[in-house]
């Protein structure tokens, strides 16, 4: 899994039957110190994130696992809201 | 999963059978404002896009969940037409 910050959102009415429903977020990876690294992506939210928010994310088919027994067609997907995290 | 926009389509009459009627498209990633960023992908089109389209694409073994796109080998779909994209202030 990776730190991200959500940068924003995604609309498309033209999709995949299996992503209706589903929010589509942009995200910005970072680093341990919150700064940002790599490229954006597309991510699916499966647990209410929204914009300006740290998440983790996991990347590939395990994407979908939050959405079993739809196959949401995602690399991509957002499983947990950060609080906050401490560096030893 | 990638944001693309659509710059042209490809053409094969040779290919593995269970690629036989799906529309393959050339995109070229972007980043969310719309700026090209890295190279350009041939794209397995499950939503009916176009050139010139924003689109989102999935890829790795996650585009086989692409509607009609079990056991394909494909390793990027398009599965969504991107209407906008708003991005928060500050990045």
């Amino acid at each position: 899994m990776q730190l991200a910050r959500v940068i924003g959102d995604v609309v498309a009415t033209r999709k995949d039957d299996n992503l209706s429903g589903v929010t589509l977020l942009v995200l910005q990876p970072i680093a341990a110190d919150g700064s940002a690294v790599g490229r954006t992506l597309v991510a699916v939210d499966a647990i209410g994130a929204g914009v300006g928010e740290t998440v983790f994310f996991v990347r590939g088919k395990e994407a979908s696992f939050p959405f079993h027994p739809v196959e949401v067609p995602a690399d991509a997907g957002i499983v947990g809201i950060v609080d906050h995290w401490d560096l030893g | 999963m990638l944001i693309a926009r659509v710059v042209g389509t490809v053409v094969a009459t040779r290919k593995d059978p269970r690629l036989v009627s799906h529309k393959l498209l050339i995109a070229r990633a972007t980043d969310p404002h719309g700026k090209p960023e890295g190279g350009y992908l041939v794209a397995l089109d499950t939503v009916d896009a176009g050139v010139g389209e924003t689109v989102l694409i999935v890829s790795g073994s996650s585009a086989r969940m692409a509607a009609g796109m079990k056991d394909c080998p494909v390793d990027a779909a398009i599965v969504g037409i991107i209407d906008a994209i708003e991005v928060g202030a500050g990045d």
